[in-house]
């Protein structure tokens, strides 16, 4: 962990390091897509606390360490039986190692037809011009240091995309693991489209079996064409000492119908963006999350849902439970476009603070200039109901318990949403074991 | 059984209980009578152990032991319950998660096996049935939404499970209209018995009809001015509790 008098540099030097190593390679069209994303970095540069996006989150810790952004390929420490526990029932699995797919540990690959669901790094062997197409078209990188970032070292992830009419058969998961024994950047990329009247329930899940500090600076985009459904669910339960910047991006056309939740446990300093353009009319846009905090956990929840058509609804419900000295950031842009008329909006955000050194700093941020418009949005800090606790304790629940069922209630309302039991019913799990682990601390 | 002697209770350092006597013995019910504001729900919360009323004197033993000395839920592990006069909205709690885990609770401390969810659910369908309540009550938020009426049913419902020795129904009549009433007192009387002992805290004498009482205790202004048998309560029904007022003005009268 070498400190660094100037982090761009030290990605500049990486970035034309990896860049010879390619070789002819570094002449193709996708790569210069990766040296646009690289200048764009370079010209951003990392945030700061003065920039309004940044004003609660300060990324100081991270970009004072210089992570190395090619860490090792798999050594193939991970057995089948290691990664058991981050499985799913019923859900087919794309296994990601330190950013790197890694076919031993994933299922079969899927044999529907009309479905693609591989790694990107093959996708990008394959059909290079499709790819460069394809990436980058939802999530911009103009304005989003990250976004670039992720651009510039991207090298896998994953490329689904589901055809004109067709349902996948079950979720498919995506799971990724950092193992690496050096603070490596990792970046991840998922580039999914679903077609018309096509359906696609996706879960991306984030863990850490390494202790040191790492960063996943992870970038996911969809595009939903017109009627499709997709059902999107991303678990972060990487270490304490885990950095995770990602940014889901999502472009809906006229009338589908999209969900998109984010659980966050893990990681030192956290910021989730979801971002919703819902482009057409009769769009249908939900979003759900929860962040659980304690010790000196930073969890930032971005989202932004983008009214540009008229007659589309957005539901928003975004909760935090913080203990410890964490900190909770949350901000929720709601734009309704000139053409937006109709719009049904809702917006709701809650924060349960487990103890008096546990803070958020909440915004929510609703720009209207339609005027034919349903729009509501609430923001709600509290702490946990002493009635409700002497109530349980009346009936021969301890205080410790009362405080566990009643925190696990307030998180249920989100978790209680997640579609696939499997996946709730360990979300569950998670909850009530970071909870025990919170108060032992 | 529960043996209260000159309990003296404030909140917020204006007393309530101003010297408070009262003994109940296993297999009796005791009422208590008294206008509004005379100290009847403070010294059913004290009971309890709610946190924020101040006991400043007396004492109060139950089954042997000093009451002051257990937690609120031990004292509900010992066989204390109280029926909430407002029972408190659990949003994302079921009925029957909450129950289990308060059940299997008082179970451990008696050093019964806790039960497993199949035995549970044969215990809570029975129970039911005492306050005529249908199961889709189990799987809904304990309280959410609930009318006055089913509110109060789930406290004689919680009753019934948890198997109290001394329970105490704070103004369970309230908000009840005629036959939640008698579901109410129904399932109350089932569950008497030679072991346990009730205390119904009521302002009217209607539950009392139901409800018959071994003896009626008048509380006003924080004292018990009046004992007697339960043609007591008919008299209190007849002349209100006018004719009672202070202990001071009894003396004068005297």
């Amino acid at each position: 962990m070498t400190q660094s008098s100037e982090p761009m540099e030290w990605y500049k030097t990486r970035f034309d390091l990896s860049e010879k190593s390619l070789n002819g390679g570094a002449a193709s069209a996708f790569h210069a897509l990766r040296r646009k994303g690289m200048e764009r970095f370079s010209a951003l540069g990392f945030p700061t606390t003065r920039h309004e996006e940044w004003r609660y989150t300060n990324l100081a810790p991270l970009s004072r360490m210089n992570f190395d952004p090619a860490p090792a390929a798999n050594s193939g420490e991970m057995t089948k039986t290691e990664i058991s526990r981050y499985m799913f029932d019923g859900l087919h699995t794309l296994v990601f190692v330190n950013g790197r797919f890694d076919s031993s540990l994933s299922d079969q690959s899927l044999a529907q037809k009309g479905v693609t669901a591989r790694s990107l790094a093959s996708m990008i062997d394959a059909q290079p011009l499709l790819v460069s197409e394809r990436l980058g078209r939802v999530a911009s990188f103009d304005q989003n240091a990250f976004t670039a970032l992720n651009t510039a070292f991207v090298e896998d992830g994953a490329y689904i995309e589901v055809d004109d009419g067709r349902s996948v058969d079950g979720p498919v998961h995506l799971l990724f693991i950092s193992t690496a024994n050096n603070p490596s950047l990792i970046s991840p990329r998922v580039v999914v489209r679903v077609g018309k009247h096509a359906r696609l329930a996706i879960v991306e899940s984030y863990a850490s079996s390494a202790s040191l500090p790492c960063w996943t600076n992870g970038v996911t985009e969809i595009l939903a064409e017109e009627g499709a459904t997709i059902d999107h669910l991303k678990i972060q339960t990487e270490s304490k000492s885990a950095f995770h910047i990602s940014s889901t991006q999502v472009l809906q056309k006229a009338g589908s119908v999209g969900t998109f939740t984010s659980v966050v446990l893990g990681g030192a300093i956290v910021r989730n963006t979801v971002g919703v353009v819902l482009d057409a009319e009769g769009c249908r846009g939900t979003l759900n999350g929860l962040a659980l905090a304690t010790g000196t956990q930073l969890i930032d929840n971005h989202t932004s849902i983008d009214h540009a058509k008229a007659h589309c609804e957005s539901h928003e419900l975004y909760k935090s439970i913080l203990d410890g000295n964490a900190h909770g950031v949350f901000n929720g842009k709601i734009f309704v476009r000139k053409d937006a008329q109709k719009t049904d909006a809702k917006q709701t955000n809650r924060t349960l603070l487990l103890s008096d050194d546990a803070t958020i700093d909440t915004k929510p941020q609703l720009e209207i200039f339609a005027d034919d418009v349903k729009c509501t949005h609430g923001a709600a800090v509290g702490q946990l109901d002493e009635d409700q606790i002497f109530y349980l304790r009346t009936r021969g629940i301890d205080r410790a318990a009362a405080r566990d069922l009643l925190t696990v209630a307030f998180a249920n309302e989100v978790v209680g949403r997640i579609s696939i039991a499997a996946v709730r019913n360990r979300m569950e799990e998670l909850v009530r074991e970071q909870l025990r682990l919170g108060r032992q601390n | 059984m529960l043996e209260i002697k000159n309990l003296h209770a404030a909140i917020g350092g204006n007393e309530i209980l101003k010297g408070v006597d009262l003994a109940v013995d296993a297999g009796e019910v005791h009422a208590i009578m008294g206008p509004n504001g005379s100290g009847k729900s403070t010294l059913a919360q004290v009971l309890a152990g709610r946190e924020g009323y101040e006991v400043t004197g007396g004492s109060v033993r139950y089954e042997g032991k000093d009451l002051f000395d257990l937690d609120p839920e031990e004292r509900a592990r010992e066989g204390l319950f109280l029926a909430f006069q407002y029972p408190v909205e659990i949003p994302g709690v079921s009925n029957t998660y909450f129950l289990k885990a308060a059940l299997n609770a008082v179970r451990k401390h008696r050093s019964l096996e806790e039960l497993d969810a199949v035995e549970f659910l044969q215990l809570v369908r029975q129970k039911m049935k005492l306050v005529d309540m249908d199961e889709s009550f189990l799987s809904r938020s304990v309280n959410e939404g609930f009318s006055g009426g089913e509110k109060k049913r789930n406290e004689i419902f919680h009753m019934a499970v948890l198997e109290p020795r001394l329970a105490i129904l704070d103004e369970t009549d309230s908000g009840l209209d005629i036959d939640a009433l008698r579901i109410v007192a129904d399932g109350v009387n089932k569950l008497r018995r030679k072991d346990n002992a009730t205390i119904v805290v009521t302002h009217y004498q209607r539950l009392l009809n139901y409800i018959v009482p071994d003896r009626v205790h008048v509380l006003i202004d924080g004292r018990i001015v009046r004992s007697g048998g339960k043609e007591l309560a008919l008299e209190l029904e007849e002349k209100g509790y006018d004719w009672l007022e202070s202990p001071k003005q009894i003396r004068v009268e005297a």
